[in-house]
This record gives structure tokens, sequence and C-alpha cells, in this order.
């Protein structure tokens, strides 16, 4: 028997995951600011208090710190939960938790006791939300050893990333691109758990390797084609997992395309893009035609005005253009 | 002194055995503590060692008040929380040493010692932070319809933390078991408490977010158990979280790093006049539980037992090195199998 398509949103996939997971594990609830009356800040939990009661979505306080704490402590008490932090901004406030426990306990304690917790958060500018709302902070977090970070870019991994990350018995940090709540496709009925351990190659190509994940994969895609117009085959990776990182697929890509452009919406200094940047360099620097570029966005906090945010992101065109200068002779 | 809450009144004397069991405790702290002093300074063990000497009523009186299923958090100063639980004294000696035998397998050290079979949830060297995690624990025992409490320690410095606050009404709000136990020894580090809090009571701001919370005298082991054994009826009963606040004293320095030049001489020699240990001696000697040979006789009890363990911890193992990056992830892998 063959699956149904059907029609749904980004948003529409994660709610789908939460309610299947909810619905299968009884560890399972979801807990944050405005997840219950409100339906959720982007209104991914809607309906899911009138289905599973307060008990299992649990509004909180204004107390991100205490709240994620809290999520570190039930998954330790034997508990599956998922905690939502509005914007990866706010996090900030529960960085200590995040950072000093949920990702030390494990080892600090010699093993004994692990920390089985998902925390979701919105990412990610466009949105003209301006300078406390809309920055790219995952590529920070991926620095921390002990948490899993994964980028859902598809409405298959908004769908399928939730029930694998709720089997890992370790603290796995969900980024959704505050740009992708809306986007449209279509899933099968059946759609399920993906993989969370490896990047994916979304377009195929020969001439140069374009390496991003979540809110600029579309951008990306679309560079893409504007390269296709030029002659120039692009192949698009989306690293899907941000921490650990999946080298295997990006290197291999480079090996074969010899050119490779970093898209990460995050801040280029101390970043993830000169992580990845870094390890072409360790593992394929030989197989190398052009130094690595780089497409970030610009080192500013995020202004308001739609002008100067656009100005300030990746876009396609700025993605085709630094593709291109890659492909020039004795580029660099 | 919270207004609304009076000091739970001297309790009557227990019967010896149990008194004996209180002052044995209370005598392998000490002892465990004032050998870590002599370890560090001969450089044998080392990092941050904060010790728990004056304060040991404390933990030996609400520990006692607790069942092997509820959970305890503890702070840096953690040594006396986790004698009194009842983790072995090996296991936290070569915790000292860095050892492999190590409560923690040596990766924690004196701030973090930890043990899932007796629900000791660790040492948290970030004032405060174990607050939240108390907040989940009792949340997964509610959920789960468990009868359990959990005990979260903290000193009165963590009253300044946002977390603190955020904790206290989180945990009123969802009717949680938690028991609160604010160690107010007066300083946070070289803090004096009156230049930290513009309201220094702890017990009466724990009251505003709903909490029944009192204060009690934290030199007096009898009264800290009867208190704790009060705060976890209650809380076992649906009462919801409760605070004490043990007024007490550390009669060392912050750390073995810390000069003490924040504090009278004069204040250090009148709390040691209150010391935990020699009143609760005092007690029984009134009441004829003990005599000199008793007290003798349990000295030297903790004395062989700190002893073997420092030469148990001398002799045990490190890691290998090719074990540095273990407990990174769970070595379980998921659940149900691979992924």
């Amino acid at each position: 028997m063959t699956a149904t398509l059907v029609e749904t949103t980004y948003r529409e996939a994660l709610r789908a995951a939460i309610r299947q997971a909810m619905l299968q594990d009884e560890r399972v609830f979801l807990m944050g600011e405005d997840v219950g009356d409100y339906g959720g800040c982007f209104a991914v939990s809607l309906g899911l208090l009138e289905e599973f009661g307060p008990e299992r979505i649990r509004d909180t306080p204004l107390s991100e710190s205490a709240f994620v704490g809290a999520g570190i402590g039930a998954a330790i008490g034997g508990m599956r939960p998922i905690v939502e932090i509005m914007t990866v901004n706010f996090s900030l406030l529960a960085l200590d938790q995040i950072m000093n426990n949920a990702a030390s306990l494990l080892h600090m304690s010699g093993g004994q006791f692990n920390v089985p917790l998902v925390i979701r958060m919105t990412t990610g500018a466009g949105r003209q939300l301006a300078a406390q709302h809309s920055h790219s902070l995952e590529g920070w977090y991926a620095h921390i050893p002990g948490l899993r970070i994964l980028a859902p870019a598809t409405l298959e991994d908004a769908r399928g990333m939730l029930p694998t990350a709720l089997r890992d018995p370790d603290p796995v940090l969900i980024f959704e691109h505050g740009s992708l709540y809306n986007m449209k496709g279509s899933l099968p009925d059946d759609a399920g758990a993906v993989d969370i351990d490896r990047a994916a190659v979304r377009r195929e190509g020969a001439d140069v390797t374009l390496i991003t994940y979540g809110g600029t994969l579309g951008k990306t895609l679309e560079a893409a084609e504007l390269l296709a117009a030029d002659g120039i085959s692009a192949e698009v990776i989306d690293l899907r997992t941000l921490r650990p990182l999946d080298d295997a697929t990006f290197i291999g890509s480079v090996r074969r395309t010899h050119r490779a452009v970093v898209v990460d919406e995050g801040w280029r200094s101390g970043s993830l893009s000169a992580e990845i940047s870094a390890r072409i360099m360790e593992q394929a620097l030989y197989d190398l035609e052009a130094p690595v570029a780089r497409v970030c966005s610009a080192e500013v906090p995020m202004p308001y005005p739609k002008h100067l945010e656009d100005a300030a992101l990746p876009q396609a065109a700025t993605i085709a253009e630094a593709a291109r200068r890659s492909m020039r002779p004795a580029a660099g | 002194m919270s207004k609304r809450t009076a000091t739970v009144t001297a309790p009557p004397m227990p019967e010896a055995a149990h008194g004996l069991d209180l002052l044995r405790t209370m005598l392998l702290i000490r002892r465990f503590e004032e050998t870590c002093a002599e370890l560090y300074s001969a450089a044998r063990i080392r990092g941050f060692v904060h010790l728990y000497v004056g304060e040991e009523a404390v933990a030996t009186g609400v520990m006692s008040a607790l069942g092997p299923d509820d959970a305890v958090l503890s702070t840096y100063r953690e040594h006396g929380h986790a004698l009194a639980r009842g983790l072995p004294v090996d296991a936290l000696m070569a915790e000292m040493f860095g050892k492999e035998t190590g409560c923690s397998r040596g990766r924690g050290g004196s701030m973090h010692l930890f043990d899932k079979s007796r629900r000791f949830v660790g040492g948290n060297a970030v004032v405060a932070a174990g607050l939240p995690l108390a907040i989940g624990l009792a949340l997964a025992d509610k959920l789960q319809g468990r009868d359990r409490a959990t005990v979260c320690f903290f000193g009165e410095g963590a009253a300044a933390e946002g977390e603190f606050h955020e904790s206290l009404n989180l945990a009123a709000l969802w009717r949680l078991p938690v028991l609160f136990c604010c160690e107010n020894n007066l300083y946070a580090m070289g803090t004096a408490i009156a230049k930290e809090h513009a309201q220094p009571d702890i017990a009466l701001r724990a009251e505003s977010y709903g909490l029944a919370a009192w204060p009690v005298d934290g030199m007096d082991v009898l009264a800290v158990e009867r208190a704790a054994q009060r705060a976890v009826e209650a809380i076992r009963g649906g009462a919801g979280p409760h605070l004490l606040e043990l007024r007490t004293y550390r009669f060392r320095a912050h750390s073995m790093y810390d000069p003490d030049r924040y504090r009278e001489k004069a204040e250090i020699e009148r709390w040691k006049e209150r010391d935990p240990i020699d009143a609760l001696v005092a007690s029984m000697r009134a009441a004829g539980q003990l005599d000199d040979a008793g007290l003798e006789a349990l000295r030297d009890e903790v004395a062989g037992l700190v002893a073997a363990a420092v030469d148990a911890a001398d002799q045990a193992p490190f890691e290998p090195v090719e074990n540095l990056t273990r407990f990174i992830t769970s070595e379980a892998g998921p659940e149900g199998g691979q992924r």
C-alpha cells in the first residue's frame, strides 16, 4: 500500500510530531511559555492543550532558566520533556542550565546521570523583529560537547527529527527557523522518524558545493538555480545536524566538486561556518581548486527596517556571486 | 527572623541509639573535612575544596528525615551532604583524589559528587543552578504519581540569583513536593548577608511566594531533624513546597584558597561556642546517653573509616587517559536500538 501525500506546513508537521509523541509515550510532555492557552507563540502547539490537558501541555511563567532546568530535572526523573523556548535570543537566559547542567551532567557524574531532554526554539531573521528576536546562535550551541544540535529545513525533517530526538538518551536542541513555519508542501500521511546523524544532498551538482542548513537552505537552492542558468552545476548540502557534524557528506562532495561555499545565517567570526571551513582545510585541502568561501550575516545586531535586514542576511544573489567567484581561475 | 513563623522549639531527646547515629554522622563529616584540609595542605588533593565544618547539623538533620527514594540536590560545599546521605566514605575520598573509584569516577572532584543509587543528584557549583533541577525532579514525581520528596540545598547567597525566585515561584505555582533547604551561613563567599540582601530574612521571602517556610537553628541537629521531618511529612501529604532557612555558620574559610579577611576572629569564636557536635554531646551526656568512653569510641570509629578511605584512595587507579572522552554521550545509545 502506498502512502497518500497530504498537504501540510512546517508548523503543522512539527505539531503532528509532538502530537504523535504524546500519544505514543506517556512520559512525553511539552512545557514552555504560552504553549497552552495561547497555542504556542508561533502556533505550533495550537489545539494540543485541548487534547492532552494542562499537565502535559504545560504553560510556564517567564522563567527560562527555571523551566529549562526543570526540563533537565524531569528528564533525570524519568520523563521525556519537550521544552519550547520562544526564540534563541531568550535561550540565553537559560544558557547556564543548557551548558552547565544539560550538557555536563553525564560526564561530570562519571556516566551516571544522562539527560534525555529535547529543547525546541525559534531561530533566525527575516521577519523584521530587530536585534533581540532575530539572531542565529545555533552555532554557539554547536560548540558545546554533550549536546546534539538539529536544524530541520524541510517538512520531512520538521516531522521526523523530533521522534528520533526523543529516543536520544542525551540532550537535543532543535532550531526552527522562524521563516519556515508557513512553508507549504506535502508529506506522506505515514511520515515519521528520520535520522539525526547525517547531512543530506538536497541538489546534486558537479562544479561547486554549497553547504548550508535551516533557514538558508531555500535561498541556497535558489542560488543553485541562478548558477544553473550560468551553466554552473552546484551541489547543495543541508547539514541537518550541526553537532556532531557529518563531515563525510560535505567533505565527500567537496572532493568531487573541488570548491566550497559555506552559507550560514550566523555571524562569520568564530562561527559554525569557520568550523566547516577549517574541517575542509584539514581533510580536503589538496582537493580544492579555490579557497573556501563563506556567506554569513553581516556582523551587526539585526536591524529592523527591511532593506537593512535584507542587506545583513545571506541572499540567493550573494550566495550565487560567491560561488561564481570561486569558479574563476586563481580565485581568491 | 520571620515574624509569622516561629523557630521550632527544642525537641525532646531521641532514643540513645538514634542520637548516636546523628553524632556519628556529624563526627564523620568533621573528621572527613579535617582530613581534606590536611590533604589539601599537603597538596595530595587539589581543585576548589569547600569545607562543611560547623554546618554538620544541617546535612545530618535533614538527611535523617528522608527516605531512600527521595532525591537530593547539593552545592559545591557538599561533602557533608554526601556523607549524611550515606555515600560511601571510600568513594567520596577517592573522588577527592580524582580516582576511578570515586563516586563520579574522579571526573567531578570535591564540587561534583554524584550517586544515582542514592538519588544524590550532585553538587552544583553554579550558585542556585540546582533549584530548577529540583523543580523538574519533583515535577516528574508528580506527573508519575510517585510519593517522593526532592530536597535542594543552597546557601543564602543563592537567594540573590534569579533562579531562586523563578524556582520558588514555580514550585508554589505547581504545588511541587520540594523541600528547599537554605543553609544561611551569613556569608556568600566573603560578602556578609547585610551587604547582599535588602531583606535578609530568607524564610520571609519564601513565604511571599506562597511557600511554607520557617527559620531553624542550624546548629542544633535535633531541631533541624524535627523541622525537616515536619516539612517532609507535609510535602508528602500534598501541602506543596516548603523552605527551611537553616541558620548556621562555617568555622573554616570559604574554600582552601580563602584567607578569611572579611570576618572578625571574635565572631568565629562566638559561633564555635555553639559547635553542633559539642551541643549534641552535651545534651546526650546530660541525658545519660553518652560518656567519655562512648564518645572516644565514636571518634576512633570515624577516624578509622576516614584513614582507611585515604589509604584506599591513595592505592586506587586513575581512570586511563584513553577514557577521557567517555560519557560525553550515553554509551547505551538511543532507546529502542539503533537510529
